[in-house]
């Protein structure tokens, strides 16, 4: 096999011989990062871009390869490239103040380092807002050995939020007025919708309710206006992807959005997971999944027929969707569904329902005794508070009994005959909960399980709470109340396990990301929890994830929603003793 | 034009001094509120109330100003600048403090405020502002933006002065309060933007204010059709 670069959006047609080759290799590469322009179809404008285009190349290496990256910057001003996902000495890391100083105008800055993993990752600027602005592009890593799973060809499909603003823009308007993009807010029609449905007394008690915290249920994504992308198409451009029928395609999901999370399905496919941010799981089939903001899955479809099918990609909020098609030849297209109604935060997402749950390890315990769907009505409060008129109408929530064993009352069960599985991934009662288009298996982190652990099962040796703070109004966020430009690092020691406990106190799902060290999410699964680079937290829930601190240096930890990250939701990791950090990276210390 | 050079001052002085504190963008905005020609029984009124803002979450300087043009003769009734730091001291206030010139066509006058802004519950945006001189006074503002359809906007507004000393020369009684009422309709034509709007704004004076109106042969209330644009960049 050769090792180059891949043109965008290419067929990557090398399937499982590519996996084959064992040799110690040395690849080199290059990059260039330039201005470009972004066209969308909806609009066009300047942005940033690699190779000349926006998305960047798939750049491909194989596992056990040592890399060499030549950047260089053709921009005005500097510029950065982190590889996403990978496990790297830090100063290859690509975070501009943190691992290196990043790349200055017109310099080039070499990367090596060696390739220790494989799997579906990405790479973007790590620099101001150039990655909403377009510089981003995919990376695939073949597997050394077998995969534990067949396929006969592979495509990349990668999602952006494309914006007509820049990414400088958006952060001042949102900072001016932190509704400015929200085109979804309720309004007197919803109103008086919802007095017809429910009642005068009890829609107005609801919009008292949201009122009195000053917060809308609508706020479910900051931005919008964006015109969603797959592999820099627009949904009226389609990309397409070929198959025969019969064929195995392994699709290779990339969320490179800004702010943007997607349910994705193919109507008429059943999609095997077999991957999640670049570590293989036990295959689950679904019918749809939800992708949060640089996450990865990759999943296996076998169409059989000889027609096309569509990919359809509604973002969270339902504000917009992205699309493509997998055909037996060009210019195939299959029907293309209907948005689905936004959904609605409810009080619990708020974080007021369940005070003291905890939902990381609820689905371990299985404590929690969930029956039918929730109606509109009053929402009983395990404190005794009463809610009235909360707006039940979206949610997939469901009646449940607390672990003190209260059962929520006021409920109305008639004509809900909907069973609801639980997902402690989302607060009980959470109108972000998903359910799938057709009725089918909607993919929950619970059901992730590694294929093969990385790290030996073992109690961790400490507690670390993030509580995921901020200001809506205000725009501000932050970690514990601290923004990052007044924080202080978070300090690990080399050789420890750390237990991340994330408590979300705020509205927004947080994408958490950690550089440089695996995440495991603590899915209740024990040895077989899933080992991800990012860990989305919803709205009124905890989540745990824990850490092998393996890598020594310094790293960043951050939501990856670009516009959190800038305005605080972020820390500098420190991995004290270990290797000595002057000694691993030697070699990979050259750069401009 | 004094106004405007220490509004420049103030804004580069506030860049220079935010820069260094972390990374974490300096943001700015500028637009106004109302800019709006307004027709009554009497003369015709061009009138602004707007502003801007820059600095980051810990500290804003704002400035604001605000106008009323009379065209038939050539004045301006109303012409007032503002300075104001602003910094945050709850969840939804800020409290604000700085100095404010008022230059219309007739005496002059500047005061020192001090205030809070905010968000109160159910979405009220609040102003209660101080203005500390030899006239003090009070003004309290509110406003609501009513979500007809995400782009068809009713902003009512409230706007109160109160005077708490006699100031004859530009006719203010103590304690006799100017209310402004408005209602506009505005629809977002260009984001967030620019949005043009029609409305009404009804003003009154009362008590000794409104008896220093009429010994001048003003009328103590007034009521116009207005027409004009929102403008936030």
């Amino acid at each position: 096999m050769t090792f180059r670069l891949i043109g965008r959006a290419l067929v990557l047609g090398v399937g499982l011989a590519a996996a084959l080759s064992s040799a110690t290799v040395a690849g080199e590469y290059a990059l260039t990062v330039d201005p470009v322009t972004i066209d969308t179809g909806d609009f066009s404008r300047a942005g940033i871009g690699f190779n000349g285009a926006s998305p960047g190349p798939v750049l491909r290496f194989k596992e056990g390869e040592d890399v060499t990256i030549n950047v260089t910057n053709n921009l005005s001003g500097p510029t950065s490239i982190h590889w996403h996902g990978l496990i790297l000495p830090f100063q290859q890391d690509g975070v501009p103040g943190i691992s290196y100083d990043g790349i200055a105008a017109g310099e080039t800055f070499t990367y090596r380092f060696p390739i220790t993993q494989s799997g579906t990752y990405w790479f973007h600027s790590h620099t101001g807002f150039q990655e909403p602005d377009g510089a981003y592009g995919a990376i695939i890593i073949d597997k050394k050995g077998r995969e534990p799973f067949r396929y006969d060809k592979e495509y990349v499909i990668q999602f952006t939020d494309a914006h007509p603003h820049s990414g400088d823009r958006i952060m001042r308007n949102l900072k001016m007025m932190p509704d400015y993009y929200n085109r979804q807010q309720r309004t007197l029609f919803d109103f008086l919708k919802d007095t017809e449905t429910k009642g005068f007394g009890a829609a107005m008690a609801d919009y008292k309710a949201w009122g009195e915290m000053r917060m809308m249920p609508t706020d479910i994504e900051d931005l919008q206006g964006f015109t969603p992308l797959i592999n820099g198409k627009s949904a009226s451009a389609n990309w397409t992807g070929l198959f025969k029928p019969g064929e195995r395609v392994r699709l290779r999901f990339i969320n490179s959005s800004a702010m943007t999370y997607f349910d994705i399905r193919i109507p008429g496919l059943k999609m095997t997971v077999v991957q999640a941010d670049g570590n293989n799981v036990q295959p689950v089939p679904v019918d749809e999944f939800r992708i949060a903001v640089a996450e990865t899955y990759d999943v296996i479809v076998r169409p059989t027929e000889d027609k096309a099918y569509t990919i359809f990609a509604e973002t969270m909020g339902r504000t917009a969707f992205a699309r493509g098609t997998l055909a037996p030849r060009e210019g195939m297209a299959a029907e293309v569904p209907e948005m689905r109604e936004p959904p609605l935060l409810t009080m619990a997402d708020m974080g007021m329902a369940h005070e003291g749950m905890d939902h990381g390890a609820m689905m371990a315990d299985g404590k929690m005794d969930h029956s039918k769907m929730m109606a509109v009505g009053t929402h009983k409060m395990p404190d005794g508070t009463v809610m009235k008129g909360m707006n039940h109408a979206k949610m997939t929530g469901d009646t449940h009994k607390m672990p003190d064993g209260t059962v929520m009352k006021g409920m109305d069960h008639s004509g809900h005959g909907a069973m609801a599985k639980p997902d402690p991934f989302y607060a009980a009662g959470s109108g972000l909960k998903p359910a799938a288009a057709n009725g089918g298996k909607f993919l929950s982190y619970g059901d992730l399980r590694a294929q093969k652990p990385l790290y030996k099962l073992r109690e961790a040796t400490r507690e670390i709470e993030l509580r995921l703070t901020g200001n809506m109004e205000r725009y501000s966020w932050s970690i514990n109340d601290v923004k990052y430009a007044d924080s202080e690092p978070i300090r690990l020691r080399y050789g420890e396990r750390v237990r991340f406990k994330f408590v979300n106190e705020t509205m927004m799902t947080h994408p958490m990301h950690l550089h440089g060290m695996w995440s495991i999410l603590d899915a209740g699964k024990g040895k077989w929890n899933p080992i991800k680079h990012v860990v989305s937290v919803s709205p009124g829930t905890t989540v745990y994830m824990e850490t092998e601190v393996d890598a020594p240096g310094q790293w960043a930890f951050h939501c990856h929603l670009s516009y959190h990250a800038d305005s605080g939701m972020f820390r500098k990791v420190v991995v004290e003793g270990g290797p000595r950090a002057s000694a691993m990276p030697a070699k990979s210390m050259t750069g401009g | 034009m004094r106004n405007w050079h220490l509004t420049a001052v103030v804004i580069a002085s506030a860049l220079l001094v935010a820069r260094p504190l972390a990374a974490e963008p300096v943001v700015w905005s500028i637009g106004a509120e109302q800019l709006e020609y307004r027709v009554g029984e009497g003369s015709d009124i061009q009138a602004w109330d707007g502003g801007g803002f820059i600095g980051k979450d810990e500290l804003r300087v704002v400035w604001r100003s605000e106008a009323e043009y009379v065209s038939d003769t050539d004045k301006f009734e109303t012409l007032e600048n503002q300075i104001r730091l602003q910094v945050p001291i709850a969840t939804f206030f800020d409290a604000v403090a700085g100095v404010r010139f008022d230059t219309p066509d007739g005496p002059d006058r500047a005061h020192g405020v001090i205030g809070i802004h905010g968000l109160a519950p159910q979405w009220f945006e609040v102003n209660l502002d101080l203005y500390l001189s030899e006239q003090p006074s009070v003004r309290f503002e509110v406003e609501y933006e009513a979500l007809i359809t995400n782009h068809w906007i009713l902003t009512p507004t409230l706007e109160i002065d109160l005077p708490l000393i006699d100031d004859q020369e530009i006719g203010q009684g103590a304690f006799g309060p100017t209310i402004e009422l408005g209602a506009r309709l505005s629809y977002d034509l260009v984001d967030r933007s620019i949005a043009p709007y029609i409305g009404v704004h009804w003003e009154r004076r009362f008590g000794e204010s409104a008896t220093l109106a009429r010994a001048e042969g003003e009328q103590a209330s007034a009521i116009y059709v207005v027409a004009g644009v929102r403008l936030m960049f």
